[in-house]
């Protein structure tokens, strides 16, 4: 593997994402390189990883991530993902990458429509992502979760336990309603992963936990 | 030719409605007993078209790429000439 510090990282930027400063911050204290790309630009050749951030790209509206679905950077994001490389979509990027349909189902409004912001137990169901191949299959972590339209929903729920495409479970209750207590999945290939809690808040004790750092070293290993 | 164009969009039959839900406890709070409370989005705009049918394709279109998810939503489209 080739120097950490040769590993290029791009952060998407869309109107309204506010959460790429943290992601920038995770991926410089792994000691890999943080690009910012916008959602008007549509080159990626230059990177190894590509990770969408939470926020609330273009208000939220018509459904969250639905706009930010149809922008130039998107149809880049596809064949990134579709060579194979590690895309990774947290919070509002899990809900783009449910519209984009490069993970199976979406996020929808939570159960008591509710904004829930609080640390969960959430157990790693498959370690075979990039972004959690560091982690032990069944380790429970703690990460935060914040957001409103988090409740998983898919028709093909049998399929993602046939493929081994559920990556996170909440461990305690299920806080927003989703399918089975999915809170992250990833497509077939399990290179294209989104979780709705936020792994990059929780990289440093100062932080309540760090148990989100190996989310950023495992696609170092 | 223009067209006023109207395109509703809910959510699935059986699918949990969290809005129309609280909506429904709420209006209980004040002493009036509704059920099957439902939420529509309504999406209007003027579009110029060759004719009625082309008007719906293009509407179709948009709802398919943008409007709604097909995962969980139901549409329902309405034009009429302007």
């Amino acid at each position: 593997m080739t120097d950490v510090s040769d590993v290029n990282v791009g952060i998407i930027r869309f109107p309204g994402t506010n959460c790429d400063r943290d992601i920038e911050y995770a991926v410089n204290l792994v000691g890999a390189n943080a690009n910012y790309i916008y959602w008007n630009e549509t080159d990626l050749s230059k990177m190894d990883v590509v990770i969408i951030p939470g926020g609330f790209s273009y208000g939220d509206y018509l459904r969250a991530g639905s706009i930010a679905g149809i922008t130039p950077i998107i149809n880049s994001i596809k064949e990134f993902a579709n060579d194979n490389n590690p895309v990774l979509g947290i919070c509002n990027g899990a809900q783009i990458l449910g519209e984009i349909d490069l993970v199976p189902g979406v996020f929808i409004e939570n159960e008591n429509a509710k904004f829930i912001c609080e640390s969960k137990k959430l157990k790693i169901n498959t370690t075979r992502t990039p972004f959690t191949k560091l982690y032990k299959k069944g380790e429970v972590i703690d990460l935060p979760i914040a957001h409103k339209e988090g409740r998983y929903y898919t028709e093909n729920l049998e399929e993602l336990y046939d493929d081994d495409q559920i990556v996170l479970t909440f461990e305690d209750g299920n806080p927003n309603g989703s399918l089975d207590a999915i809170t992250g999945v990833c497509n077939k290939e399990g290179n294209v992963v989104a979780v709705m809690p936020h792994p990059e808040r929780a990289v440093e004790e100062l932080l309540r936990s760090k148990d989100g750092l190996k989310f950023f070293e495992s696609f170092l290993d | 030719m223009n067209y006023n164009v109207e395109v509703k969009t809910s959510l699935k039959k059986g699918m949990l409605n969290p809005e129309a839900s609280t909506i429904e406890k709420a209006l209980a709070l004040l002493n009036f007993e509704v059920k099957d409370t439902n939420t529509i989005n309504i999406i209007q705009f003027t579009l110029n078209a060759e004719n009625k049918d082309d008007a719906y394709a293009q509407v179709d279109e948009m709802c398919q790429k943008l409007l709604c998810n097909p995962v969980i939503h139901d549409y329902e489209i309405n034009i009429s000439e302007e």
